[in-house]
């Protein structure tokens, strides 16, 4: 944690990276699978590529218990209002992967009825290109926000 | 059921334990990606350095997701960048955008844009993610640029892995002609092999290309 003055406090710089490490290791992901994109998270989730290994099989369906949410799929004009409540009632930190062309910038559906991004809604950490991302592809997006946690670029 | 379907229930468990693990250790190791599979794009060039794109907007026009932007400008005379009268001096592609659905490819007819294996682009602004002619173009050795440096999980040579829609849709892709080569030679691969098996004689897949 950088003071206002910028310098770094030893302790609290060992500690920070000590609470990085196990925010990286222990990230629950919220379910929020809106569309084909969550098919794709809940096959990340499964034993052929087993986000276990990053400490992360718990989908959360209570949003108060997740640290990480996926926004896996096409986010409506309708469903922007849930996103947000989800979102605000996630406790701090909180990080956000935007899986998918869709959730990224509304993908091929560029009308009325779809956020054009849901950076829109909530503060995005990692775009994940693809439509939708293998589950390979959002293990990559993971592990980009694990790094930036972990160097405290995305910290909150 | 009776007295021992509790330990024929661990049995169950036990015989699991006992499978071979299916779980892919990601970072590690990657799975192979099918053949024919759609990754992130490439700008050809032909084996004399020549650019393969020239500037007709057919992709751009194709695209569902209205991600390509595409400008042609004409050739200049004394050093021609590419063989048509036209060469395309801006080419971007939103990533983000992007469906991966292969129409660019299939609506261009120079062959110049195709798509690698390469899938790992997770980007964290959405600028990032507009690939740029500096960023899809190859150079005149075949060797393809990524914005993101090389790691354990950007395999760059992934982006030498030509996508597989000539094999299913160029005369080579059936099973009249095959063996018969539908590509034109690009840099640094040469001319890449037809794909074979179409006539269902040695299975489905054909021999990984250069």
């Amino acid at each position: 944690m950088a003071r206002a003055d910028g310098h770094q406090n030893f302790i609290v710089t060992t500690l920070d990276k000590a609470m990085a490490w196990a925010r990286t290791r222990s990230m629950w992901p919220a379910t929020f699978g809106l569309a084909c994109c969550a098919i794709e998270m809940m096959s990340t989730g499964a034993a052929h590529y087993d986000l276990a290994r990053f400490g992360m099989e718990v989908f959360r369906a209570s949003p108060r218990q997740a640290d990480l949410m996926i926004v896996a799929g096409r986010l409506s004009q309708k469903m922007a209002p849930v996103l947000r409540q989800v979102y605000d009632q996630m406790p701090e930190p909180k990080w956000v992967i935007s899986m998918g062309a869709c959730a990224s910038t509304g993908g091929m559906f560029n009308n009325y009825a779809l956020v054009q991004g849901v950076d829109q809604i909530v503060p995005v950490d990692v775009y994940v290109p693809g439509c939708p991302p293998g589950p390979q592809s959002l293990m990559h997006g993971i592990l980009t926000l694990h790094d930036m946690v972990m160097s405290g670029e995305a910290a909150r | 059921m009776g007295l021992f379907s509790p330990i024929a229930g661990f049995g169950v468990t036990l015989k699991q334990m006992f499978r071979k693990r299916v779980t892919a250790q990601y970072p590690k190791e990657k799975r192979v990606k099918p053949q024919r599979f759609h990754g992130r794009h490439v700008l050809n060039r032909y084996p004399d350095g020549m650019e393969k794109c020239i500037g007709c907007e057919l992709c751009a026009g194709i695209c569902p997701a209205r991600c390509i932007y595409v400008r042609g400008k004409e050739n200049p005379k004394d050093a021609p960048v590419s063989p048509g009268e036209r060469y395309g001096f801006v080419y971007e592609i939103n990533m983000l955008r992007c469906i991966f659905c292969a129409m660019c490819v299939e609506a261009c007819p120079t062959e110049a844009i195709t798509m690698t294996h390469l899938f790992e682009m997770s980007v964290t602004t959405r600028d990032d993610a507009i690939y740029t002619r500096s960023e899809l173009l190859m150079s005149p050795e075949g060797d393809v640029p990524h914005p993101q440096p090389p790691s354990k999980l950007i395999d760059l040579d992934e982006l030498k892995v030509a996508d597989g829609w000539m094999r299913a849709t160029a005369p080579a892709g059936r099973a009249a002609y095959e063996g018969v080569r539908g590509w034109t030679p690009t840099a640094g691969a040469g001319h890449r092999p037809p794909e074979r098996g179409q006539s269902g004689d040695d299975g489905a897949d054909g021999e990984e290309d250069a």
